[in-house]
C-alpha cells in the first residue's frame, strides 16, 4: 500500500517555539496522528509525550489513532493553560 | 451564545450590552485578571496564544452545554490573546438567567471548562528575566496553579 502523503502542520505555543515555525508542509508515510507525532518528536526533539497532547485534524479534535490523509491539516495541541 | 477570541482589550460594557433582556432576573460575570505572582515567581507580563479556529468552536460548545444543563437565557465568553500587562482582563464570562442560582452555576461551569478544554496557552514573563509557557505536565518546568 502506498502511504506517502503530504500534510500541513501548524504549531502553537511550546511546540511552535521548539520547532521554530508556525506551520510547514511535510511529506510523511505515517498512517495515524500518533505515528506522525513520534516521527516529529524524533526529528525535532519535542519533549512532550503524545499522551500529553490532543490532536486536531482539519480544524477539530481527532483521535490519536485517527488516520491522516493527503492534504490534511494536523495540529498537536499542548496542555492548555487559558483563563 | 458566543465565544470569541479578542486581539484587543476586553471592554466589559461592550461584552455586557447584548445581555439586556426583560426576562432576565439576574446577571453573573467572571473576569480573569493578570496577577503579579505565580508559583513564587514575580510576573511582569503575560502572553496568550490561541488556536483561534478550534478555540472558538470548542468555546461555543461549552456555552451550548451550559445552556443545556442550566436554566439560563444567554451566555457569552471572550478571551484575550497577545501581550497583557498586570491587571489586564484576560477572560470574561457573562451569564444571564431568570434566577441567580442557574446564572452562578453556569458561569462557574463555563470558566472551568474553558480552562480545561479550549486551546489557549499562557506564557509568563518574570521579573528575573525568565519566561516560559505554562505546561501542566509532570516533570515539566512550569506548572500553573489551580
Amino acid at each position: 500500500m502506498n502511504t506517502a502523503k503530504t500534510i500541513e502542520l501548524a504549531y502553537y505555543a511550546l511546540l511552535r517555539e521548539q520547532r521554530g515555525l508556525s506551520s510547514e508542509k511535510r511529506a510523511t508515510s505515517a498512517i495515524t496522528a500518533r505515528e506522525l507525532y513520534l516521527e516529529l518528536k524524533e526529528e525535532f526533539g519535542f519533549k512532550l509525550q503524545i499522551e500529553d497532547l490532543k490532536v486536531a485534524i482539519n480544524g477539530d479534535f481527532a483521535d490519536h489513532d485517527g488516520a491522516i490523509h493527503d492534504g490534511d491539516t494536523v495540529v498537536f495541541i499542548p496542555p492548555v493553560t487559558g483563563g | 451564545m458566543m465565544f470569541k477570541i479578542f486581539e484587543n482589550p476586553l471592554e466589559k460594557m461592550d461584552l455586557q450590552s447584548p445581555f439586556a433582556n426583560a426576562e432576565a432576573g439576574g446577571f453573573v460575570s467572571f473576569e480573569g485578571w493578570v496577577r503579579s505572582e505565580n508559583e513564587g515567581q514575580q510576573v511582569m507580563a503575560l502572553e496568550y496564544e490561541a488556536y483561534a479556529e478550534l478555540a472558538e468552536k470548542e468555546g461555543e460548545r461549552i456555552l451550548i452545554e451550559a445552556r443545556d444543563q442550566f436554566d439560563i437565557i444567554e451566555a457569552r465568553c471572550g478571551h484575550r490573546v497577545g501581550r497583557l500587562q498586570l491587571g489586564d482582563m484576560a477572560v470574561w464570562v457573562g451569564v444571564s438567567a431568570a434566577h441567580r442560582n442557574d446564572a452562578f452555576q453556569a458561569c462557574r461551569y463555563v470558566i472551568d471548562e474553558v480552562k480545561r478544554r479550549v486551546p489557549i496557552w499562557k506564557k509568563e514573563y518574570y521579573k528575573n528575566g525568565d519566561s516560559g509557557w505554562l505546561c501542566p505536565v509532570e516533570g515539566h518546568a512550569h506548572t500553573p496553579p489551580e
